[in-house]
């Protein structure tokens, strides 16, 4: 390490005594972060690490002890456990495409210039987002009842005589909780927005003097300028949607209803630690979640390269 | 139909003012709307008020089902809006009013005295005194006449059972105590990060950033065991000590806003004297103002929203719960009561839902800042 100034006599190259003195201003002020994520983030992940490799549970019978890798062998015999990570990636595979299209198809409609009063309409399609998802889940749960509903009113009148039980019926079950997800596309929606407002004018004038149409300038220009809010949302969506069980818990009790298809991962993840007390086996499921997670976050970062556009250095 | 400057004035009114002085700067980059697009603004715009009425629809089934009375929710074939039977007194009894077809192919509005499974015997409401008519068929058959009546005191009843003062003072008093905590340790940490530079700054930045995509379930069982040992469980003290010591959400919406204030003020308070604590209260502090709203709004909402913290913590405890808890807690006692069910689900919503709309402009600029500059 070279210092950039030779002006400098002192050993440390990048802080002369009143840096040092400002950089330790920092150090304060971050410190409550720091305290934070130590008590709270960093300690409690490494115990959980632990955790694994141990027999901890709440009313502790047997005697603490080290018990190697006897949990990660039951993890893989565990047939809930799979089980659960295939209800998970079920509803992920439908969720995760609408979490991150609808708000996008959402924000394009609120952006356009042809839209009267989209003051009203931004504010109005946000609305719902503030909703508490308990709430929520008990408007959409008579929203979605079988026979006083009125999505299937609506689809009765439309004509299909026979709508499904959306939330009794293990099929219809992952459109079902889709459908009440939907309140929450407020959040997408206005980041999406922002990332419009932020696109450069004069590259659609330029499409514009090109003859490009609508659909042409959508395809090369909003998306490839999009990327990158897309991308941020995709992971985002990703490690929300692999940790959802919340709607579930309510609107079934935690009993997996109908038929076991409410079963999601992190229910089973979170039944280990409160109902069953293995917080061991809990423990190692979660290290599981969190492998997951991780290594699908950096798949993403990964593909980013060959799809996300950054324009300029400056962003 | 609209004339240029109606439209101009419209675009005016629907682009929100951005506070950053980049994004400020850079301006809206919706083109202008030209003549001839009447079409298109009729159709788009037709397009956004079908797809609203659809999302916000279970909203007003909401509202409808909360002024149901029960007996309306759980017989068929009543009308979609809240209504009661007609009935008329007679011989001291109140008799349902029914649409009866006669052999002579009229239809009457009679009152039904004597229900049988073949047949019935009606009284006819304009001559009370004259014989009571037979009628021959089952009477389950035939229709109500329905009069409007919105069931008001469904809400009175919920704030009853669920003891609605109790869970609002808790919600209100967890909410504005995690703010306060929220605001004081963010607005610290967003000024260590934006305005000093020190070794690892960036390093820890990103450590702060990855948090957010850390799931809850990787941590929570050895903090929980910590606050179960420190007695903190059936308190609200695992909800509210942690909110003093920063959120990566916050601290980034800050630190992204204090970046765009020109440091010019900083160094003229410190050429002055100003301490870094002085600097930060009052130059950072007072031109940062919307941020703070901004992250205020969004903290009180996410506290009165949150379920899965007052879940672990609180359950043991009926007296100190928040309301979002209290709703599920309804809901599994007078489940079988939706009248009741959506009328507290209202009053668990509604004020999140003017807070919104009282104070949306800062919603929408909170976010801005985290989108963009992402």
């Amino acid at each position: 390490m070279t210092a950039p100034s030779a002006a400098r006599s002192r050993s440390r190259p990048r802080f002369s005594g009143l840096a040092w003195r400002r950089a330790r201003w920092g150090y304060v002020f971050i410190a409550p972060w720091i305290i934070g994520f130590l008590a709270f983030t960093a300690l409690p992940m490494i115990a959980t690490l632990a955790f694994t490799f141990t027999n901890v549970n709440l009313n502790q019978a047997e005697p603490l002890q080290f018990v190697g890798l006897r949990n990660y062998q039951t993890l893989v015999s565990d047939q809930r456990t799979w089980d659960s990570l295939a209800v998970t990636l079920k509803f992920a595979l439908l969720a995760l495409p609408v979490g991150v299209c609808l708000p996008f198809v959402v924000a394009l409609l609120l952006h356009s210039r042809h839209l009267r009063g989209s003051g009203a309409f931004r504010v109005l399609f946000f609305l719902p987002y503030v909703v508490p998802f308990v709430a929520g889940v008990f408007v959409w749960q008579g929203m979605l009842s079988a026979d006083t509903g009125w999505v299937n009113g609506l689809l009765k009148f439309l004509g299909i005589s026979h709508p499904p039980d959306w939330l009794q019926d293990p099929t219809w079950i992952y459109p079902g909780l889709v459908i009440m997800g939907l309140w929450g596309i407020g959040g997408g929606m206005i980041i999406y927005l922002a990332g419009l407002k932020g696109i450069p004018s004069d590259l659609y004038e330029a499409a514009k003097i090109d003859g490009a149409g609508a659909f042409a300038t959508l395809r090369h220009i909003t998306i490839p300028m999009m990327s990158p809010v897309i991308f941020f949302t995709i992971v985002l969506g990703v490690v929300d949607v692999l940790q959802y069980f919340l709607v579930p818990l309510v609107l079934k009790n935690g009993t997996g209803e109908p038929g076991g298809s409410t079963n999601f991962f992190n229910l089973y993840l979170y039944q280990n630690f409160f109902t069953f007390q293995n917080m061991s086996y809990g423990a190692t499921l979660a290290w599981l979640l969190f492998a997951i997670s991780l290594g699908l976050t950096l798949l993403l970062f990964r593909s980013a390269r060959h799809w996300v556009y950054y324009a300029g250095e400056a962003r | 139909m609209a004339g240029v400057s109606a439209a101009d004035l419209q675009d005016l009114t629907a682009r929100p003012r951005l506070f950053g002085r980049r994004r400020a700067a850079a301006g809206g980059s919706r083109p202008p709307r030209e003549r001839g697009d009447s079409t298109r603004s009729f159709v788009l715009t037709l397009i956004a008020i079908v797809g609203l009425a659809l999302f916000l629809s279970p909203m007003l089934r909401s509202v409808v089902y909360a002024v149901k009375s029960t007996d309306q929710i759980t017989q068929a074939g009543t009308p979609l809006w809240p209504a009661d039977p007609v009935t008329f007194s007679y011989q001291g009894k109140e008799l349902p009013l029914l649409l009866v077809p006669l052999p002579d192919g009229s239809i009457r509005q009679l009152a039904l005295f004597e229900p049988g499974r073949k047949s019935s015997t009606f009284v006819d409401p304009a001559a009370p005194d004259a014989a009571p008519i037979t009628w021959q068929g089952s009477w389950r058959t035939l229709d109500h006449i329905w009069q409007f009546a919105p069931h008001w005191e469904n809400f009175a009843k919920v704030w009853d059972l669920i003891d609605y003062p109790r869970l609002l003072f808790n919600t209100l008093a967890i909410a504005i105590i995690s703010t306060i905590g929220t605001l004081l340790s963010c607005t610290l940490v967003a000024y260590g990060f934006a305005r000093f530079r020190f070794p690892g700054r960036s390093f820890l930045f990103t450590l702060l950033i990855a948090t957010i995509f850390l799931p809850t379930a990787v941590t929570i069982i050895p903090t929980y065991t910590i606050f179960q040992k420190l007695g903190w469980v059936g308190t609200w003290l695992p909800l509210l000590v942690p909110t003093f010591f920063a959120n990566a959400y916050d601290v980034f919406l800050m630190r992204q806003y204090f970046m765009t204030i020109p440091t010019e003020m900083d160094e003229a308070a410190a050429i002055d004297g100003a301490g870094p604590f002085r600097t930060l209260i009052s130059v950072i502090l007072p031109q940062a103002w919307p941020v703070v709203i901004a992250v205020a709004i969004f903290h009180l909402v996410y506290a009165w929203n949150d379920f899965f913290g007052p879940l672990i913590y609180l359950s043991s405890n009926p007296d100190i719960q928040t309301i979002a808890l209290g709703l599920q807690r309804f809901n599994g006692v007078h489940y079988r009561d939706p009248g009741l069910i959506q009328a507290g689900t209202l009053m668990t919503l509604i004020i999140p839902v003017i807070a919104f709309l009282f104070t949306q402009r800062f919603f929408t600029r909170g976010i801005v800042i985290t989108g963009v500059d992402k």
